[in-house]
């Protein structure tokens, strides 16, 4: 297996300071954060700063994700890159009152490793950061995105000035091409080629597209990057444009991001107000037109024929290829799509060189990779790693292992196009060929890790009832083979499954894969047949056994109360929301199983660990004599 | 989960539907800003922004002033999981069933929601005061399993938790209907 490079430097993590060298607290607008409350955060700092007098010294700004969301909401002052998590409402006036207007950092407020027990003051410290290579996300989390003004300051459309005023487009398409950057969206075809084929397509109108259609769930790297770093990408574009020899481009931007279109939004009006788009961009004689076009909730149209068609006002469908977009695209005219953080790498490539950028990665996959973190992990956010680096050290090194002590048992990587790797598998190098070889491939980047209390069964299920909700009905194996596989997989999830299911599932998955007309189809099966694959077993005992092992299926389990261990304290009767758990004060409670409805309450409020989730019809029988005596 | 099916008007006993009173002004003003031939989709995206959803009255409209078929406005109109031909609820709540926050539990969310609010995932309740759907991902994986309440987020719920702010979301209901009756 390829070695991986060691990163040559660590992550640049450090917040802008303000406008004329002001102090700055700038709080995270990440999605995460705001969904932790960070905007009223940023509205109490405001406050306190003002109450303080400090308005003239220190401003209050936002940033986009910084990376760590499960340390959120979080703000981060920007001398000494004081990073100050999981603020609560309260500790923003002690922050104001110790560290702006005292001097003294607020201890009690750092970040503490879990590994040591230290408490870390400086972002860059924090083994999470440490341990990444930021290229795609150099600026995500660092700097305002709506400031087009904070971003020239970060070396912003000088890798565009000098692809424009001293490169040829052939040799910017050669230039990618030798760094060894291939397709970010999944798919890995190297972006010099395809460049290369759009350019040589003939004719005078062509096009470029930014594909903005993140929809694997629990992936959301290109919405930090477009809420986080606008100008990354119209920068990208823009070198793009000039390579490829289009003068108009489009952003495709999934329905459910908002905050994206409107940061790119302003961002290209910011960019155009300053002649860094449009006629004569940069004063180079070259014009550039760059329009945003919402996406209305389909998953499909991440696929580029789907995405086109979209764009074109139609329904969102793929059609058979060839011919390639990079001949015959949008509107008929030669294409280029490539993915946000595809985009986003090129600025970066022209200003560096490719060698720079080659020096990252293996022998087959060079550069970096943004991934999403999430699941049953520590350290769940945002964070980039040279290609090449092991599973192991994302999700151990930077991911800082499994949340509340439990055992690793598989991650999800490329949602419902991707797979299930197991823990036999951890030192698999993250690369396109490598991971494709265990049956899961890299795709846009996200991954969800499992605990051993996650029924595999059950995910995959999951993953496939999202295709098969998604499939857009144009071809007989994904809109029918993947309905008739859905339905036996929730029959075993309802303890229903019958012998022959696991062997049927597979054929068909095959079948599948071999005749569908596009990427939806093709790897729709990958979630099923990886999760049998590495899971055999649990498929087996649903099915023979009528038992879920990961307790988790909710046909298959039942709540009982182990009279050892219930006080009777009367927490889990006042919690059930149906009358199930019911008895006498100080005596040993009981849950009724025909009025139980599974729904976690009185496992989650019990202080004893009294509350027993069993599988099986003998250990259910058992449990529930065992309440009774 | 998130394509919401085009449930058809419900009809009455003659089998006509109603058809529901609706000011056609704007549609005319949006036919006029945003080309349907090279817009389309932005302009009944907008339109449903203005409307709220889609009825018929509006899509036909649109057909008659874009010279554009109805056949194929509705074509895309049941393909993306965006519109909507029913209206949909004063309250929205939906809950997030991406990957994480599926493994953390978000079925027991959308069904304490069920349950408190009584209503059916993908539904508006008959009164339409409040409308509970399923979305695939809103990116915040962190704080799963998450909602949305109109412009409220929550994050790391539990059932428990969820069931305290429905009620409170009942309350607030019966406060403004209570209101209402006053004026």
């Amino acid at each position: 297996m390829p070695e991986a490079t060691v990163p040559a430097e660590g992550v640049r993590v450090g917040v802008a300071a303000g406008a004329d060298g002001r102090r700055r607290v700038s709080v995270c607008a990440g999605t995460a954060c705001v969904f932790a409350g960070s905007m009223k955060i940023h509205e109490a700092f405001a406050a306190e700063i003002a109450a303080a007098g400090l308005q003239d010294q220190v401003e209050v700004g936002i940033i986009g994700c910084h990376g760590l969301c499960s340390q959120g909401p979080l703000a981060v002052v920007s001398d000494g890159d004081t990073y100050y998590p999981r603020l609560k409402l309260k500790d923003v006036k002690t922050v104001v009152e110790e560290h702006l207007l005292g001097g003294q950092v607020v201890d009690k407020l750092l970040y503490v490793d879990p590994a040591t027990g230290e408490r870390i003051a400086c972002a860059r410290d924090i083994p999470f950061y440490k341990a990444q290579t930021r290229i795609a996300l150099r600026d995500v989390g660092v700097i305002d995105p709506e400031s087009l003004d904070e971003y020239l300051a970060r070396g912003g459309y000088e890798a565009a000035r000098k692809a424009l005023t001293t490169m040829t487009p052939e040799q910017i398409r050669e230039e990618i091409l030798d760094s060894g950057l291939r397709g970010r969206g999944g798919a890995g075809f190297p972006t010099g080629m395809k460049w290369k084929f759009a350019a040589a397509s003939p004719g005078d109108v062509k096009y470029i597209i930014c594909n903005g259609d993140e929809g694997d769930p629990g992936a959301f790297m290109d919405a930090s990057i477009m809420d986080g770093d606008p100008h990354a990408v119209l920068e990208g574009m823009l070198i793009g444009s000039y390579a490829i020899g289009a003068h108009e481009g489009y952003i495709y931007v999934r329905a459910e991001y908002p905050l994206a279109v409107k940061r790119l939004r302003l961002a290209i009006a910011a960019a155009e107000e300053r002649g860094l788009l449009g006629d004569d961009a940069l004063g180079s004689g070259w014009s550039f037109h760059l329009k945003i076009k919402e996406g209305a909730g389909a998953f499909v149209c991440g696929e580029e024929t789907a995405l086109i068609a979209s764009i074109e006002g139609k329904r969102g469908m793929p059609r058979t290829r060839p011919p390639f977009p990079a001949a015959s695209g949008l509107w008929g005219k030669p294409t280029n799509i490539n993915n946000v953080e595809t985009w986003a790498n090129v600025p970066w490539i022209v200003a560096n060189g490719a060698a720079a950028y080659a020096a990252y990665g293996n022998d087959t996959c060079k550069g970096t990779k943004a991934f999403s973190l999430a699941g049953k992990i520590v350290n769940g956010g945002l964070a980039e790693v040279p290609m090449g680096s092991t599973l192991r050290h994302v999700i151990f090194d930077v991911g800082g292992g499994i949340k509340d002590g439990k055992k690793f048992k598989a991650v999800q990587l490329g949602g419902p196009s991707g797979g299930c790797v197991p823990a036999s598998l951890l030192d698999t190098p993250v690369d396109y060929e490598s991971l494709a070889a265990t049956g899961a491939i890299v795709g846009s980047g996200g991954m969800v890790v499992a605990d051993d209390t996650t029924c595999m069964v059950d995910l995959a299920r999951y993953f496939l009832q999202f295709t098969q909700n998604e499939s857009c009905g144009k071809c007989v194996p994904c809109r029918l083979g993947t309905k008739r596989m859905l339905e036996i997989l929730e029959r075993i999830t309802a303890g229903e499954g019958e012998e022959g299911d696991v062997e049927r599932l597979e054929s068909m998955a095959l079948n599948i894969k071999r005749t569908s007309l596009c990427g939806l189809g093709q790897t729709a099966p990958n979630p099923v047949l990886t999760t049998i694959r590495y899971f055999r077993d649990e498929y087996l005992a649903h099915i023979d056994d009528r038992r879920c092992p990961a307790l988790s299926c909710e046909a298959l389990i039942a709540y009982t109360i182990d009279p050892d261990a219930c006080t009777g304290c009367t927490l889990c009767a006042k919690k059930c929301p149906v009358e199930a758990a019911t008895g006498e004060k100080k005596q040993p409670h009981t849950i009724d199983q025909g009025l139980c409805i599974r729904c976690d309450a009185c496992r989650v409020a019990c202080k004893f660990d009294a509350v027993k989730i069993v599988s099986g019809p003998e250990e259910i029988a058992a449990a529930v004599r065992a309440q009774h005596t | 989960m998130p394509r919401r099916e085009a449930t058809p008007a419900p009809a009455d006993a003659a089998g006509a539907a109603p058809e529901p009173d609706v000011d056609l002004s704007r549609v005319a003003e949006l036919v006029a800003e945003i080309d349907p031939r090279s817009n389309l989709i932005a302009l009944l995206q907008r339109a449903q922004d203005a409307y709220g959803y889609l009825p018929e009255p509006v899509v036909d409209e649109i057909a008659r002033l874009s010279g554009i078929p109805a056949s194929r406005l509705y074509g895309i109109i049941t393909f993306y999981a965006q519109f909507t031909t029913v209206p949909t609820g004063r309250h929205k709540c939906f809950v997030c069933h991406g990957t994480a926050c599926h493994v953390a539990g978000a079925t027991r969310i959308t069904e304490a929601l069920e349950q408190e609010l009584l209503v059916a995932d993908g539904e508006t309740r008959a009164d339409r005061e409040v409308g509970l759907d399923s979305v695939a991902c809103m990116g915040a994986c962190s704080q799963a399993p998450v909602m949305r309440i109109d412009d409220e987020t929550y994050g790391n719920l539990s059932a428990d938790e969820t069931r305290k702010i429905a009620r409170k979301l009942l309350a607030q209901i019966a406060a403004e209907q209570g209101g209402g009756s006053d004026a």
